[in-house]
């Protein structure tokens, strides 16, 4: 089989697992305030997605090219796709890029990925652990115009095509699709590898490539917060009663039998 | 200029009949039709449509167009996509509503994107602006630890809709609707994915959306054995089902069905048992539809007795079992 060219996107994000504590909005600014020590994370499915290519990549000689949009992304954090087994690290960074929504997200993904050329898979997340929309796979691949097939849990490619188990409700569907294609993976592919020490040393010399807007052919207008279609009216969290009545008892135990005592008289059971 | 009017649901069919989350749509789009002075349409494609349209329009729909094509009989994107697009373009709706399935997930931004405009997925509340006329679009973010609301001045102005979060209008066999069968031509040579097997992977017993009492166990069950034993037998008791968090279903320690949450099921049962569940936000988004919820955790300061009801500090192990006898005893009197 001839190399693949395997593209995957990976976001910088808020640490989804942070104790909802620390999830603080800025009503004024109208963004999420989170506290300056807390360290970005690559998407969780953004992890499962490059475990996906890296599985490919065990089985067919390939090349992994890793892109990440956003602003200060932090190089230890994204260095890491590197250290599993990436090839190349692009970054498309600017302040430009900031602020945007799945459509500019993905217009500038597709962008940067007609910029690399060579490409037989996209893998993408199925959604991001801070806007959570599950949009910018499959705009990725309406923009440049190829199959998408959603909700991988395993992907497999022999003869010019890929074999995708789908997860559906109740169950999963086998699907095979024309390549190049893009397709979006979710969590039952299985966790990211650990990167081996030979491939942190090897990825700590290594320099992603940054790309500016102008670098894709775009101007700021069309990028990030600029290039929304959807526009955020307001950020805000619901009030929370948090009245939480706790039974107990000498024992655990005990609590648990006055547990089944008091849902008895509040008539829950 | 292409005027804009109008309500319209993407509706799905499941073995001929009409999902909850296709009438919740409707329910959904019969509101904001009816704020808009609007009519409220309903698309439904497949092999074969059966008593669809009549479902369709018995719980709220003005108008359904319907297509059938034996290529429609499986969901492929590519497929769906056409009669999407095709019908978006020919009626130039205001409005798109479709359901956060596994579905809608697939279709919406495929169509939004297509149509060059936007569209928010997992909507909790959806209103008109009686000033703008546009659609005020609320959705969870950060995996539910805020919210956000959205607007979107293209049209069609397309959402996606988060199962149990809206109501279905109460069901009139007396409504009166058109029925438009829409002649349709699958253009084949666009279909570039082929659905080679479909497997079955069903949990026995009760489906978790339909379980009035869910029993829930998370990471800290430890394990795949006490879903088995000491939470089934809970479960049972109370004539329901075992749920789980995301953790023990990428752990293999029960199948993919049974997850709950953001990613996974949407239940809204009478009482959610959360065992051994520290109640992160993308698991809350799945089941704060509950009832009632009582927590089981030994942490004191575990996330879930903020949106618990009842909950007991203490190890699963020792709680769980001393509960289901009591209830036992208390039920058996």
């Amino acid at each position: 089989m001839p190399d693949m060219n395997i593209i995957v996107c990976c976001k910088q994000v808020p640490d989804p697992d942070a104790p909802p504590s620390v999830f603080k909005v800025d009503t004024a600014a109208n963004r999420m305030s989170l506290p300056p020590d807390m360290k970005p994370v690559i998407g969780q499915y953004d992890e499962f997605a490059l475990e996906a290519a890296l599985r490919i990549k065990d089985k067919a000689h390939g090349k992994i090219t890793v892109l990440s949009l956003g602003n200060n992304i932090v190089r230890d954090v994204i260095k890491k796709t590197l250290a599993v087994g990436g090839d190349e690290l692009i970054l498309l960074e600017d302040a430009a890029f900031e602020n945007g929504d799945s459509w500019s997200i993905a217009y500038a993904l597709a962008m940067a990925i007609k910029k690399v050329g060579q490409y037989d898979l996209i893998f993408c997340g199925r959604e991001s652990s801070d806007w959570d929309a599950g949009q910018v796979g499959l705009g990725i691949a309406e923009i440049l115009g190829i199959p998408a097939v959603t909700l991988a849990r395993k992907v497999e490619v022999s003869n010019g095509k890929a074999r995708v188990e789908q997860v559906i409700p109740d169950g999963y569907q086998v699907i095979e699709v024309v390549l190049p294609a893009m397709i979006t993976v979710t969590s039952e592919l299985g966790s990211l590898r650990y990167a081996a020490l030979k491939g942190i040393m090897a990825a700590a010399k290594k320099q992603p490539t940054v790309w500016k807007p102008a670098d894709i052919g775009l101007e700021p207008s069309q990028v990030g917060a600029a290039g929304r279609i959807a526009k955020l009216a307001r950020l805000f969290q619901p009030v929370k009663e948090g009245k939480c009545e706790m039974v107990e008892g000498e024992s655990p135990a005990e609590a648990g039998a006055n547990l089944a005592v008091r849902l008895r008289a509040a008539k829950i059971l | 200029m292409t005027e804009y009017k109008g309500v319209v649901v993407y509706g799905e069919l499941i073995d001929g009949k009409l999902p909850s989350i296709t009438t919740e749509s409707l329910g959904c789009g019969r509101s904001l039709a009816n704020e808009l002075n609007e009519d409220l349409s309903c698309v439904l494609a497949s092999d074969a449509v059966g008593s669809g349209p009549q479902e369709a329009i018995a719980f709220g729909a003005d108008r359904v167009y319907t297509v059938e094509d034996p290529l429609l009989k499986e969901y492929q994107g590519d497929t769906h996509i056409q009669i999407a697009e095709k019908i978006a373009r020919t009626i130039s709706p205001r409005i798109i509503l479709t359901g956060q399935t596994s579905i809608g997930r697939d279709l919406a931004p495929r169509l939004a994107f297509r149509l060059k405009t936007g569209l928010s997925t997992d909507c909790i509340d959806l209103s008109i602006d009686p000033e703008t006329k546009l659609l005020q679009q609320t959705k969870p973010v950060y995996g539910g630890n805020a919210q956000a609301i959205f607007t979107c001045d293209i049209m069609p102005q397309i959402v996606t809709i988060r199962a149990k979060a809206m109501s279905p209008i109460e069901r009139d066999g007396s409504r009166k609707g058109e029925v438009i069968p829409t002649k349709f031509e699958i253009d084949t040579s666009a279909i570039r994915t082929k659905v080679v097997e479909k497997v079955r992977e069903e949990v026995a017993g009760l489906k978790l959306e339909d379980a009035p009492v869910i029993v829930s166990g998370g990471r800290g069950i430890g394990g795949p054995e006490p879903f088995k034993t000491t939470l089934k037998e809970l479960a049972d008791l109370l004539h329901g089902a075992v749920g789980a968090t995301r953790p023990p279903a990428d752990h293999g320690w029960v199948p993919e069905a049974m997850h709950i949450g953001l990613t996974g099921k949407i239940v809204a049962p009478d009482l959610y048992i959360a065992i051994a569940i520290s109640g992160a936000s993308q698991h809350i988004a799945g089941c704060s539809g509950s009832k009632t919820l009582v927590a089981i955790n030994k942490d004191p300061e575990a996330n879930i007795f903020r949106e618990a009801e009842f909950g007991v500090v203490g190890r699963y192990e020792e709680v769980v079992p001393a509960f289901t006898q009591k209830l036992k005893d208390l039920l058996a009197k």
